[in-house]
């Protein structure tokens, strides 16, 4: 860790339960309706995860850093091409709690190189998917902004000029 | 979404001193009071307001490090806000005017 690292902290509060935030995480079948992906593991500590497209591509992988369902999910984050260079590994934190009669969930996504392709990336995303599953987990009817379109936060095609602006 | 939060969204991005926090948090992110009051010409007290309001309105989100409190730039209500009147399939044309427009108003 030679250099800065750029940090990102995202919030939502979701009228729902802890445990239907965790399943919206965990589940691929859950996160493929609000996500447009599933996310692939046995979520145990140690264990790999997968960030898959339904054709089964796998765009983002990692580890399982830590778990407490349904509270505390650590993963690291990085794309397949480039997990043997660990400074590649970004680190993602799901925290969800309670705040008054609603879910709070916390992501931060920290370990990332400043001005990077991923920076820029998931700076774009995770705003889109957490409004997604906030309006999904609410109503029952995602965003209209991920089903079935082949883009993601953290795909390659993430256009760079269209997300530093 | 509930009406109040649209509301307090609109409400807080509705001052020009709070949207200039905003862009200071998009430039740095998670800096804290004692950084954003560095070269502004609000006294520490009015940042604080500001950023009780931005924070109310969940457009900052805040972590505790230590003693220091640390802001972040939270763009998920503008998203909802923004996702609610662009549909996916606008949303190519929208970003083409919008490079248009930089680009135009760049040359100049």
């Amino acid at each position: 860790m030679t250099q800065a690292q750029a940090e990102f902290l995202y919030t939502t509060y979701i009228k729902t339960t802890p445990q239907r935030v965790w399943d919206a995480i965990t589940n691929p079948e859950f996160a493929r309706q609000y996500w447009g992906h599933g996310n692939i593991s046995d979520w145990r500590p140690g264990s790999r995860w997968d960030h898959q497209k339904p054709d089964g591509s796998v765009l983002m992988t990692g580890k399982v850093l830590e778990s407490h369902p349904p509270r505390r999910l650590v993963l690291s984050w990085v794309r397949p091409d480039s997990v043997a260079d660990q400074t590649e590994h970004s680190r993602v934190t799901f925290e969800i709690d309670m705040f008054e009669d609603m879910v709070r969930l916390n992501v931060t996504h920290d370990r990332l190189k400043p001005g990077s392709e991923m920076a820029r990336g998931i700076s774009a995303g995770w705003p889109r998917v957490l409004s997604s599953m906030k309006t999904f987990l609410e109503t029952g009817t995602p965003l209209n902004t991920w089903a079935g379109q082949d883009r993601t936060c953290d795909s390659h095609a993430t256009k760079p000029d269209a997300t530093a602006a | 979404m509930a009406t109040d939060e649209d509301d307090k969204v609109f409400k807080a991005l509705a001052d020009p001193s709070r949207r200039q926090l905003l862009d200071r948090l998009r430039r740095k992110n998670g800096q804290t009071l004692g950084e954003l009051c560095e070269d502004h010409d609000m006294s520490r007290q009015a940042v604080t307001k500001h950023l009780n309001l931005l924070e109310e309105a969940n457009l900052v989100a805040t972590v505790k490090r230590g003693r220091e409190k640390l802001h972040y730039l939270n763009p998920v209500p503008i998203n909802e806000i923004y996702m609610r009147w662009i549909g996916k399939f606008e949303q190519d044309r929208v970003q083409a005017l919008h490079n248009l427009k930089q680009a135009l108003e760049n040359d100049q």
